[in-house]
Protein backbone atom coordinates (compact mmCIF):
# COMPACT_ATOMS: atom_id res chain seq x y z
CA UNK A 1 0.00 0.00 0.00
CA UNK A 2 2.58 2.53 0.82
CA UNK A 3 3.95 1.91 -2.61
CA UNK A 4 0.23 2.25 -4.26
CA UNK A 5 0.28 5.66 -1.91
CA UNK A 6 3.33 6.97 -3.95
CA UNK A 7 2.04 6.27 -7.53
CA UNK A 8 2.90 2.83 -8.07
CA UNK A 9 0.75 1.87 -10.90
CA UNK A 10 2.53 -1.93 -10.71
CA UNK A 11 1.75 -1.98 -7.19
CA UNK A 12 -1.39 -0.95 -7.51
CA UNK A 13 -2.11 -3.84 -10.05
CA UNK A 14 -0.66 -6.46 -7.35
CA UNK A 15 -3.35 -5.31 -4.62
CA UNK A 16 -6.04 -5.16 -7.65
CA UNK A 17 -5.45 -8.76 -7.75
CA UNK A 18 -5.34 -9.06 -3.88
CA UNK A 19 -8.82 -7.45 -3.23
CA UNK A 20 -10.89 -7.13 -6.65
CA UNK A 21 -12.83 -10.27 -6.31
CA UNK A 22 -13.76 -9.70 -2.80
CA UNK A 23 -14.60 -6.36 -3.13
CA UNK A 24 -16.83 -7.86 -6.34
CA UNK A 25 -18.36 -10.46 -4.66
CA UNK A 26 -19.19 -8.47 -1.64
CA UNK A 27 -20.93 -5.06 -3.37
CA UNK A 28 -22.50 -8.27 -5.74
CA UNK A 29 -24.02 -9.65 -2.19
CA UNK A 30 -25.63 -6.48 -1.44
CA UNK A 31 -26.56 -4.71 -4.54
CA UNK A 32 -27.38 -8.32 -6.41
CA UNK A 33 -27.86 -6.29 -9.80
CA UNK A 34 -24.37 -7.44 -11.45
CA UNK A 35 -23.54 -4.48 -14.03
CA UNK A 36 -24.53 -1.99 -11.41
CA UNK A 37 -21.91 -4.36 -8.48
CA UNK A 38 -19.45 -4.22 -11.30
CA UNK A 39 -19.50 -0.28 -11.26
CA UNK A 40 -19.18 0.35 -7.79
CA UNK A 41 -16.84 -2.14 -7.51
CA UNK A 42 -14.70 -0.29 -9.76
CA UNK A 43 -15.37 2.64 -8.00
CA UNK A 44 -13.91 1.19 -4.82
CA UNK A 45 -10.76 0.39 -6.56
CA UNK A 46 -9.90 3.79 -8.01
CA UNK A 47 -10.75 4.95 -4.44
CA UNK A 48 -8.04 2.75 -3.14
CA UNK A 49 -5.62 4.30 -5.53
CA UNK A 50 -7.00 7.42 -4.81
CA UNK A 51 -6.99 7.45 -1.17
CA UNK A 52 -3.89 4.71 -0.35
CA UNK A 53 -1.93 7.59 1.76
CA UNK A 54 -5.05 7.29 4.14
CA UNK A 55 -4.71 3.83 5.12
CA UNK A 56 -3.02 2.98 7.99
CA UNK A 57 -1.49 -0.10 9.39
CA UNK A 58 -2.39 0.43 12.88
CA UNK A 59 -6.13 0.39 12.08
CA UNK A 60 -6.10 -3.17 10.43
CA UNK A 61 -4.95 -5.07 7.58
CA UNK A 62 -5.57 -3.30 4.17
CA UNK A 63 -8.10 -5.94 3.27
CA UNK A 64 -10.38 -4.92 5.79
CA UNK A 65 -9.73 -1.04 4.84
CA UNK A 66 -10.89 -2.34 1.38
CA UNK A 67 -13.70 -4.31 2.21
CA UNK A 68 -15.27 -1.80 4.36
CA UNK A 69 -14.79 1.04 2.21
CA UNK A 70 -16.26 -1.31 -0.39
CA UNK A 71 -19.27 -2.21 2.20
CA UNK A 72 -19.87 1.27 2.77
CA UNK A 73 -20.44 2.30 -0.83
CA UNK A 74 -22.69 -0.74 -1.68
CA UNK A 75 -24.93 0.07 1.26
CA UNK A 76 -24.80 3.62 0.26
CA UNK A 77 -25.97 2.76 -3.13
CA UNK A 78 -28.37 0.24 -2.20
CA UNK A 79 -30.03 3.03 0.56
CA UNK A 80 -29.93 5.33 -1.84
CA UNK A 81 -31.66 3.39 -4.38
CA UNK A 82 -34.35 1.84 -2.34
CA UNK A 83 -35.58 5.08 -1.23
CA UNK A 84 -37.07 5.19 -4.54
CA UNK A 85 -38.19 1.66 -5.09
CA UNK A 86 -40.82 -0.06 -3.16
CA UNK A 87 -39.80 -2.01 -0.19
CA UNK A 88 -41.89 -4.97 0.01
CA UNK A 89 -39.67 -6.48 -1.77
CA UNK A 90 -37.76 -6.79 1.21
CA UNK A 91 -39.97 -10.09 2.44
CA UNK A 92 -37.81 -11.86 -0.45
CA UNK A 93 -34.80 -11.24 1.18
CA UNK A 94 -35.55 -13.53 3.28
CA UNK A 95 -35.55 -16.51 1.60
CA UNK A 96 -32.20 -15.65 0.06
CA UNK A 97 -29.20 -16.59 2.10
CA UNK A 98 -25.52 -15.20 1.11
CA UNK A 99 -24.71 -15.94 -2.32
CA UNK A 100 -22.07 -19.16 -1.26
CA UNK A 101 -22.67 -20.69 -4.20
CA UNK A 102 -21.71 -17.37 -6.51
CA UNK A 103 -17.81 -18.05 -4.79
CA UNK A 104 -15.05 -18.48 -7.29
CA UNK A 105 -13.42 -21.19 -6.75
CA UNK A 106 -9.77 -20.04 -5.49
CA UNK A 107 -8.39 -21.43 -2.51
CA UNK A 108 -8.30 -18.63 -0.15
CA UNK A 109 -12.16 -17.89 -0.57
CA UNK A 110 -12.84 -21.37 -0.54
CA UNK A 111 -11.42 -21.45 3.08
CA UNK A 112 -12.80 -18.85 4.03
CA UNK A 113 -15.99 -19.63 3.09
CA UNK A 114 -16.18 -22.81 4.58
CA UNK A 115 -14.73 -20.92 7.69
CA UNK A 116 -17.86 -18.32 7.92
CA UNK A 117 -20.32 -21.09 7.04
CA UNK A 118 -19.26 -22.93 9.88
CA UNK A 119 -19.26 -20.50 12.60
CA UNK A 120 -22.14 -19.01 11.23
CA UNK A 121 -23.68 -22.26 12.04
CA UNK A 122 -22.83 -21.67 15.64
CA UNK A 123 -24.90 -18.94 16.43
CA UNK A 124 -28.43 -18.94 16.99
CA UNK A 125 -31.07 -18.21 14.15
CA UNK A 126 -31.84 -14.88 15.05
CA UNK A 127 -27.93 -13.97 15.01
CA UNK A 128 -27.37 -15.44 11.75
CA UNK A 129 -30.46 -13.82 10.42
CA UNK A 130 -29.70 -10.36 11.50
CA UNK A 131 -26.03 -10.09 10.71
CA UNK A 132 -26.92 -12.00 7.14
CA UNK A 133 -29.44 -9.14 6.55
CA UNK A 134 -27.30 -6.49 7.65
CA UNK A 135 -24.13 -7.07 6.12
CA UNK A 136 -24.65 -9.05 2.97
CA UNK A 137 -28.32 -7.07 1.91
CA UNK A 138 -27.30 -3.81 3.19
CA UNK A 139 -30.26 -3.14 5.61
CA UNK A 140 -30.37 -0.76 8.56
CA UNK A 141 -30.58 -2.69 11.68
CA UNK A 142 -34.64 -0.86 11.70
CA UNK A 143 -34.81 -2.23 8.60
CA UNK A 144 -33.48 -5.38 9.72
CA UNK A 145 -36.20 -5.50 12.87
CA UNK A 146 -39.14 -4.79 10.71
CA UNK A 147 -38.20 -7.12 8.43
CA UNK A 148 -37.86 -10.24 11.31
CA UNK A 149 -40.93 -8.39 13.30
CA UNK A 150 -38.06 -8.21 16.84
CA UNK A 151 -38.05 -4.88 18.79
CA UNK A 152 -34.92 -3.04 18.01
CA UNK A 153 -33.20 -3.23 20.65
CA UNK A 154 -33.22 -7.19 20.27
CA UNK A 155 -31.65 -6.66 16.62
CA UNK A 156 -28.92 -4.28 18.08
CA UNK A 157 -27.94 -6.83 20.50
CA UNK A 158 -28.37 -9.67 18.25
CA UNK A 159 -26.04 -8.06 15.99
CA UNK A 160 -23.67 -7.07 18.46
CA UNK A 161 -23.39 -10.26 20.40
CA UNK A 162 -23.47 -12.71 16.69
CA UNK A 163 -20.56 -10.42 15.50
CA UNK A 164 -18.56 -11.11 18.60
CA UNK A 165 -19.31 -15.02 18.17
CA UNK A 166 -18.17 -14.90 14.85
CA UNK A 167 -15.02 -12.87 16.44
CA UNK A 168 -14.48 -15.80 18.51
CA UNK A 169 -15.13 -17.98 16.24
CA UNK A 170 -13.03 -16.98 13.46
CA UNK A 171 -10.06 -16.11 15.68
CA UNK A 172 -10.35 -12.52 14.80
CA UNK A 173 -7.84 -10.17 16.52
CA UNK A 174 -7.54 -6.85 15.99
CA UNK B 1 -29.66 7.74 24.69
CA UNK B 2 -27.68 6.67 27.20
CA UNK B 3 -24.21 5.60 27.09
CA UNK B 4 -24.73 1.92 28.05
CA UNK B 5 -27.51 2.08 24.78
CA UNK B 6 -24.52 3.37 22.57
CA UNK B 7 -22.25 0.58 23.71
CA UNK B 8 -24.77 -2.40 22.37
CA UNK B 9 -24.36 -0.26 18.93
CA UNK B 10 -20.61 -1.34 17.78
CA UNK B 11 -22.52 -4.51 15.85
CA UNK B 12 -24.82 -2.45 14.13
CA UNK B 13 -21.63 0.48 13.63
CA UNK B 14 -19.23 -2.53 12.37
CA UNK B 15 -21.59 -3.79 9.66
CA UNK B 16 -22.99 -0.28 8.43
CA UNK B 17 -26.57 -0.64 9.64
CA UNK B 18 -26.99 2.31 11.60
CA UNK B 19 -29.04 4.96 9.97
CA UNK B 20 -27.03 8.28 9.24
CA UNK B 21 -28.15 9.86 12.42
CA UNK B 22 -27.48 7.45 15.30
CA UNK B 23 -23.92 6.71 12.98
CA UNK B 24 -22.78 10.38 13.27
CA UNK B 25 -24.01 10.24 16.95
CA UNK B 26 -21.71 7.00 17.86
CA UNK B 27 -19.20 7.82 15.95
CA UNK B 28 -18.89 10.80 18.74
CA UNK B 29 -19.18 8.81 21.27
CA UNK B 30 -17.04 6.31 20.04
CA UNK B 31 -14.46 9.03 19.95
CA UNK B 32 -14.01 9.21 24.10
CA UNK B 33 -14.53 5.05 24.48
CA UNK B 34 -11.44 3.43 23.84
CA UNK B 35 -13.36 -0.05 24.59
CA UNK B 36 -15.92 1.06 21.90
CA UNK B 37 -13.23 1.57 19.66
CA UNK B 38 -11.25 -1.48 20.31
CA UNK B 39 -14.91 -3.75 19.77
CA UNK B 40 -15.84 -1.90 16.44
CA UNK B 41 -12.20 -2.53 15.21
CA UNK B 42 -12.47 -6.14 16.11
CA UNK B 43 -15.92 -6.34 14.66
CA UNK B 44 -14.91 -4.82 11.85
CA UNK B 45 -12.45 -7.13 11.23
CA UNK B 46 -14.86 -10.04 11.78
CA UNK B 47 -16.79 -8.32 8.45
CA UNK B 48 -14.63 -8.14 6.56
CA UNK B 49 -13.98 -12.09 6.86
CA UNK B 50 -18.00 -12.31 5.96
CA UNK B 51 -16.98 -10.18 3.02
CA UNK B 52 -13.93 -12.60 1.96
CA UNK B 53 -16.40 -15.95 2.33
CA UNK B 54 -18.37 -14.23 -0.52
CA UNK B 55 -15.34 -13.76 -3.35
CA UNK B 56 -16.26 -13.60 -6.52
CA UNK B 57 -13.71 -13.93 -10.32
CA UNK B 58 -13.94 -10.64 -11.72
CA UNK B 59 -14.31 -10.48 -15.39
CA UNK B 60 -10.69 -9.85 -16.29
CA UNK B 61 -11.74 -6.90 -18.69
CA UNK B 62 -11.98 -4.83 -15.30
CA UNK B 63 -8.80 -4.85 -14.39
CA UNK B 64 -8.32 -3.21 -17.58
CA UNK B 65 -10.83 -0.65 -17.07
CA UNK B 66 -9.89 0.02 -13.47
CA UNK B 67 -5.97 0.61 -14.36
CA UNK B 68 -6.88 2.87 -17.82
CA UNK B 69 -9.01 5.23 -14.72
CA UNK B 70 -6.17 5.30 -12.05
CA UNK B 71 -3.23 5.93 -14.58
CA UNK B 72 -5.86 9.58 -14.84
CA UNK B 73 -6.56 9.66 -11.95
CA UNK B 74 -4.42 12.03 -9.30
CA UNK B 75 -3.53 10.37 -6.00
CA UNK B 76 -4.48 12.55 -2.23
CA UNK B 77 -1.87 13.23 -1.02
CA UNK B 78 -0.78 12.06 2.64
CA UNK B 79 -2.32 14.02 5.79
CA UNK B 80 -0.55 16.52 7.64
CA UNK B 81 0.77 14.80 11.33
CA UNK B 82 0.61 11.22 9.74
CA UNK B 83 3.30 10.26 8.73
CA UNK B 84 3.27 7.58 6.11
CA UNK B 85 5.24 4.24 6.83
CA UNK B 86 6.18 2.86 4.00
CA UNK B 87 8.64 0.06 5.23
CA UNK B 88 6.23 -2.83 4.40
CA UNK B 89 5.23 -4.96 7.37
CA UNK B 90 6.60 -8.39 6.15
CA UNK B 91 3.35 -10.55 7.89
CA UNK B 92 1.22 -7.99 6.03
CA UNK B 93 3.13 -8.09 3.05
CA UNK B 94 3.12 -12.17 3.00
CA UNK B 95 0.28 -12.08 3.54
CA UNK B 96 -0.94 -9.97 0.44
CA UNK B 97 1.10 -12.13 -1.77
CA UNK B 98 -0.76 -15.02 -0.77
CA UNK B 99 -3.47 -13.35 -1.68
CA UNK B 100 -1.90 -12.31 -4.84
CA UNK B 101 -1.15 -16.16 -5.28
CA UNK B 102 -4.93 -17.04 -4.56
CA UNK B 103 -6.11 -15.24 -7.18
CA UNK B 104 -3.41 -17.10 -9.35
CA UNK B 105 -5.04 -19.64 -8.66
CA UNK B 106 -8.29 -19.46 -9.94
CA UNK B 107 -7.99 -21.61 -12.43
CA UNK B 108 -7.65 -24.08 -9.50
CA UNK B 109 -11.20 -25.92 -10.71
CA UNK B 110 -12.81 -28.70 -9.20
CA UNK B 111 -12.84 -27.56 -5.11
CA UNK B 112 -16.15 -29.47 -4.84
CA UNK B 113 -17.57 -27.80 -7.72
CA UNK B 114 -19.80 -30.25 -9.59
CA UNK B 115 -18.36 -32.62 -11.54
CA UNK B 116 -19.82 -33.55 -14.85
CA UNK B 117 -19.69 -37.51 -15.11
CA UNK B 118 -20.30 -38.52 -18.70
CA UNK B 119 -20.59 -42.66 -18.52
CA UNK B 120 -22.79 -44.97 -20.67
CA UNK B 121 -23.44 -47.10 -17.56
CA UNK B 122 -25.99 -44.78 -15.05
CA UNK B 123 -24.46 -46.94 -12.19
CA UNK B 124 -20.93 -46.49 -13.09
CA UNK B 125 -22.04 -43.02 -13.30
CA UNK B 126 -23.46 -42.63 -9.83
CA UNK B 127 -20.71 -44.82 -8.24
CA UNK B 128 -18.15 -41.95 -9.76
CA UNK B 129 -20.15 -39.42 -8.35
CA UNK B 130 -20.44 -40.81 -4.77
CA UNK B 131 -16.66 -40.89 -4.58
CA UNK B 132 -16.27 -37.45 -6.34
CA UNK B 133 -18.77 -35.92 -3.72
CA UNK B 134 -16.83 -38.44 -0.94
CA UNK B 135 -13.96 -36.50 -2.14
CA UNK B 136 -15.12 -33.17 -1.92
CA UNK B 137 -16.26 -33.33 1.27
CA UNK B 138 -13.31 -34.73 2.63
CA UNK B 139 -11.63 -31.53 0.43
CA UNK B 140 -14.17 -29.43 2.24
CA UNK B 141 -13.73 -30.08 5.92
CA UNK B 142 -10.24 -29.62 5.77
CA UNK B 143 -10.68 -26.99 4.25
CA UNK B 144 -13.42 -25.87 6.38
CA UNK B 145 -10.96 -26.96 9.71
CA UNK B 146 -10.81 -24.39 12.51
CA UNK B 147 -6.50 -24.68 12.22
CA UNK B 148 -6.50 -25.00 8.50
CA UNK B 149 -3.09 -23.16 7.12
CA UNK B 150 -1.97 -23.01 4.17
CA UNK B 151 1.87 -22.63 2.07
CA UNK B 152 2.12 -21.83 -1.56
CA UNK B 153 5.21 -22.54 -3.42
CA UNK B 154 6.05 -22.02 -7.66
CA UNK B 155 6.36 -25.12 -9.15
CA UNK B 156 8.35 -24.60 -12.69
CA UNK B 157 7.72 -21.60 -15.30
CA UNK B 158 4.35 -20.15 -14.33
CA UNK B 159 2.52 -23.30 -11.79
CA UNK B 160 2.27 -22.85 -8.54
CA UNK B 161 0.97 -25.31 -5.53
CA UNK B 162 -0.73 -24.82 -2.23
CA UNK B 163 -0.90 -27.05 0.71
CA UNK B 164 -3.91 -26.37 3.25
CA UNK B 165 -2.93 -28.31 6.39
CA UNK B 166 -5.16 -29.44 9.29
CA UNK B 167 -3.16 -30.87 12.22
CA UNK B 168 -6.26 -31.57 14.07
CA UNK B 169 -7.61 -33.56 11.18
CA UNK B 170 -4.41 -34.86 10.20
CA UNK B 171 -4.79 -34.29 6.79
CA UNK B 172 -3.76 -31.95 3.63
CA UNK B 173 -5.19 -30.89 0.65
CA UNK B 174 -2.68 -30.07 -2.50
CA UNK B 175 -4.35 -27.57 -4.77
CA UNK B 176 -2.03 -27.38 -8.12
CA UNK B 177 -2.63 -24.60 -11.04
CA UNK B 178 -1.01 -24.18 -14.26
CA UNK B 179 1.10 -27.84 -13.59
CA UNK B 180 2.55 -28.85 -17.31
CA UNK B 181 0.75 -32.16 -18.34
CA UNK B 182 3.63 -35.26 -17.30
CA UNK B 183 4.88 -36.41 -20.44
CA UNK B 184 3.16 -39.84 -21.83
CA UNK B 185 3.09 -42.53 -19.33
CA UNK B 186 4.44 -40.18 -16.34
CA UNK B 187 2.24 -39.22 -14.11
CA UNK B 188 2.39 -36.55 -10.49
CA UNK B 189 3.13 -38.18 -7.55
CA UNK B 190 2.72 -36.46 -3.92
CA UNK B 191 4.87 -37.42 -1.02
CA UNK B 192 4.76 -36.87 2.79
CA UNK B 193 8.26 -35.89 3.86
CA UNK B 194 8.99 -37.48 6.94
CA UNK B 195 11.98 -35.85 8.01
CA UNK B 196 14.15 -36.91 5.00
CA UNK B 197 11.64 -40.34 4.23
CA UNK B 198 9.32 -39.86 1.45
CA UNK B 199 5.66 -41.19 1.89
CA UNK B 200 3.47 -41.64 -0.72
CA UNK B 201 0.64 -39.46 -0.40
CA UNK B 202 -1.03 -40.04 -4.20
CA UNK B 203 -1.33 -38.84 -7.60
CA UNK B 204 -2.56 -36.01 -9.70
CA UNK B 205 -4.96 -37.26 -12.36
CA UNK B 206 -2.82 -36.76 -15.62
CA UNK B 207 -5.81 -35.21 -17.34
CA UNK B 208 -5.95 -32.52 -15.14
CA UNK B 209 -3.18 -30.00 -14.77
CA UNK B 210 -5.26 -28.03 -12.13
CA UNK B 211 -6.71 -29.47 -9.47
CA UNK B 212 -7.37 -30.29 -5.78
CA UNK B 213 -6.34 -33.54 -4.30
CA UNK B 214 -7.33 -34.45 -0.65
CA UNK B 215 -3.47 -35.98 -0.01
CA UNK B 216 -3.54 -39.94 0.84
CA UNK B 217 -2.78 -40.84 4.51
CA UNK B 218 -2.26 -39.14 7.45
CA UNK B 219 0.48 -36.30 7.97
CA UNK B 220 1.42 -37.87 11.05
CA UNK B 221 5.32 -36.54 11.89
CA UNK B 222 5.45 -35.20 8.42
CA UNK B 223 7.58 -31.37 8.18
CA UNK B 224 7.18 -31.27 4.60
CA UNK B 225 5.73 -32.78 1.49
CA UNK B 226 7.20 -33.41 -1.94
CA UNK B 227 5.99 -33.94 -5.77
CA UNK B 228 7.80 -35.68 -8.35
CA UNK B 229 6.89 -36.66 -11.77
CA UNK B 230 6.62 -40.75 -11.56
CA UNK B 231 5.93 -43.73 -14.21
CA UNK B 232 2.33 -44.14 -14.48
CA UNK B 233 0.67 -45.67 -11.29
CA UNK B 234 3.21 -43.84 -9.23
CA UNK B 235 6.01 -45.29 -6.93
CA UNK B 236 6.54 -46.39 -3.64
CA UNK B 237 9.55 -43.78 -3.71
CA UNK B 238 10.72 -41.23 -5.85
CA UNK B 239 12.55 -42.27 -8.38
CA UNK B 240 13.45 -38.74 -9.62
CA UNK B 241 14.39 -35.14 -8.21
CA UNK B 242 10.86 -33.35 -7.19
CA UNK B 243 9.61 -30.37 -8.81
CA UNK B 244 8.64 -28.78 -5.68
CA UNK B 245 9.20 -29.37 -1.81
CA UNK B 246 7.61 -27.78 0.42
CA UNK B 247 7.47 -27.22 4.04
CA UNK B 248 3.92 -27.92 6.11
CA UNK B 249 2.95 -24.85 8.19
CA UNK B 250 3.10 -25.75 11.88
Amino acid sequence: MGLVARGDQEAFGAVYDAVCGPVLGLVRSVLRDPAQSEEVAQEVLVEVWRTAAAYRENRGSAMNWVLTMAHRRAVDRVRSAQAATDREQRAALLDRTPAFDEVAEQVEARLEREQVRRCMRSLTELQRQSVSLAYYRGLTYREVAELLTVPLGTVKTRLRDGLIRLRDCLGVTA
Amino acid sequence: MTVADLHTLTGAYALHALPEDEREAFEHHLSDCEACAQEVKELAATAGRLGLAVTVTPPPAMKEAVLRTVAQVRQEVPGHGHPVHHASVPGRARRLSRLVLAACLAAAAGLGGVAVWQYDRADQAREEARQAQDRADAVAEVLGAPDARTTSARIGDGASGTVVVSRSRDKAVFVGAGLARPAEGKVYQLWFDDHGAMRPAGLIDSDRTADTVLMAGRIGDASGMGITVEPAGGSKQPTSDPVALMELPA
